[in-house]
């Protein structure tokens, strides 16, 4: 199971970038868990400047508009 | 335009909903063969605006040769000009912000000194990619990686003050003089704001929390990004802001017509014009609580001008419009004291006070 956090305060690309997650998980056949993280500080704390961002296991991967699919996957099977 | 969030399609080529897709396999070749023909395309139909808004104002059951025809004609032209220009205009600067990033930024921004700093922040305004909702996550970012409050400020103060859509439009309506004005004066506020700012030195008057973040920077892995993605990179932008901002232009072109037909030429004069000391003061006072991004304003701005107001006073005006608004403020608030947002308040409408001026006494 892959824990997945969506950084972001809750605008519409967050939402996009969660369900893109979502997508290209089920495609893969990866189970994840997905987290929305819309507190401001805790959002800082991961050391990014511009959101939606996007952690894996506990490495930030993305920051800062809509992921490609081809990264997520990527991302997902490392 | 709306687009349903819920429904995702699956697949690798279609990411998310939209309007035009082309596939992902489409060779680069293509891509570029696609941009050529759509700016020739572009240019054919631009060049055939004033024939065409000509025509549609001919067969309108208005009266002709009166203030109504007037109205109507500006209203018909500026409406298709001032959405294609700004077309345009985004598609060029989604490609051009591709290169940036606001952690790329924030990592040439860290620790840099006052003064050089304020100038550079300023600049990467322009072209790093920023939206109002996402200011707070880039503030918090800035400050709690090394990139000093004033510099930081500088950044927001020309992010949306300073920003595509109004110089395109500027360039294209009012001409590349008022355009590279605003451009140099608007870089011109936010630079010396930005420092005064930093010079104070309010790291306290931050709300607290924001003082206590300190998580240094995230790196991101590298990503490749082709030709083709930069390309992608435009059209999304297009989609984007054009699907938001279109009401507000449609609006401004609207309110700009009823300038242009009715109102009173020696009225707006002795309003705006050069000779009325107040109306710079008034101009920004009314300006700032104001939102319109600056696709809404600068049609209105042209039949000001027209008109015979002031450069000075309407520069003020489109200033405080779009580099301080009332739900910017609201968001700040969220980072920032009561007392930090009063200073940043009156001190980048100093500035704007002082631009305006400053202009109407240089270009008497």
């Amino acid at each position: 199971m892959k824990d997945v956090k969506v950084l972001g305060p809750g605008c519409k690309r967050c939402q996009t970038t969660a369900e893109m997650v979502q997508a290209e998980a089920d495609r893969l056949g990866i189970p994840v868990h997905i987290e929305k993280i819309t507190d401001y500080a805790a959002i800082a704390g991961y050391g990014i400047a511009s959101t939606p961002g996007i952690v894996i296991d506990g490495t930030v991967v993305h920051a800062g508009g809509l992921p490609k699919p081809a990264d997520l996957a990527k991302w997902l099977a490392a | 335009m709306t687009t349903p969030m819920n429904t995702l399609p699956q697949g690798e080529d279609r990411p998310h909903p939209t309007w035009f897709r082309p596939p992902r396999s489409w060779p680069a070749a293509a891509w570029m063969g696609g941009v050529v023909a759509s700016m020739a395309v572009w240019a054919a139909l631009y060049a055939h605006l004033v024939p065409f808004s000509e025509w549609v104002v001919s067969v309108l059951p208005i009266a002709h040769g009166g203030r109504l025809e007037d109205a109507v004609r500006f209203f018909v032209y500026d409406t298709p000009k001032v959405l294609m220009l700004l077309t345009l205009v985004v598609f060029v600067m989604g490609v051009v912000r591709s290169f940036f990033s606001p952690e790329r930024t924030r990592a040439l921004l860290a620790g840099r000194r006052e003064g050089a700093g304020n100038a550079a922040a300023a600049t990467l305004g322009i072209v790093t990619p920023f939206c109002s909702c996402s200011a707070v996550p880039l503030f918090i970012g800035f400050v709690s990686a090394g990139v000093p409050l004033g510099v930081t400020f500088s950044f927001l103060i020309a992010a949306p003050m300073v920003n595509e859509v109004a110089l395109g439009l500027l360039f294209a309506l009012v001409g590349w003089k008022v355009a590279l004005t605003y451009l140099v004066f608007g870089l011109g506020v936010a630079i010396v704001a930005g420092w005064i700012i930093g010079r104070l030195h309010l790291e306290d008057w931050l709300e607290a929390w924001v003082r206590t973040v300190r998580s240094g920077t995230a790196a991101l892995p590298a990503v490749e990004v082709s030709a083709v993605d930069r390309i992608r990179a435009g059209i999304e932008a297009v989609r984007e802001i054009v699907a938001k901002v279109w009401v507000w232009i449609v609006l401004g072109i609207a309110a700009g017509a009823a300038i242009h037909g009715y109102a009173p030429a020696d009225l707006l004069a002795a309003v705006m014009g050069r000779d009325a000391w107040w109306s710079v003061p008034a101009a920004v006072v009314i300006g700032i609580p104001m939102y319109s991004n600056a696709a809404g304003i600068i049609p209105v701005v042209e039949a000001l001008i027209g008109k015979g107001a002031a450069l000075g006073t309407v520069l003020a005006f489109m200033m405080s419009v779009t580099a301080l608004s009332l739900p910017e403020i609201i968001i700040l608030r969220k980072v920032l004291t009561i007392r930090l947002i009063a200073v940043f308040v009156a001190v980048v409408g100093l500035g704007i006070l002082v631009v305006g001026f400053l202009f109407n006494a240089l270009f008497a």
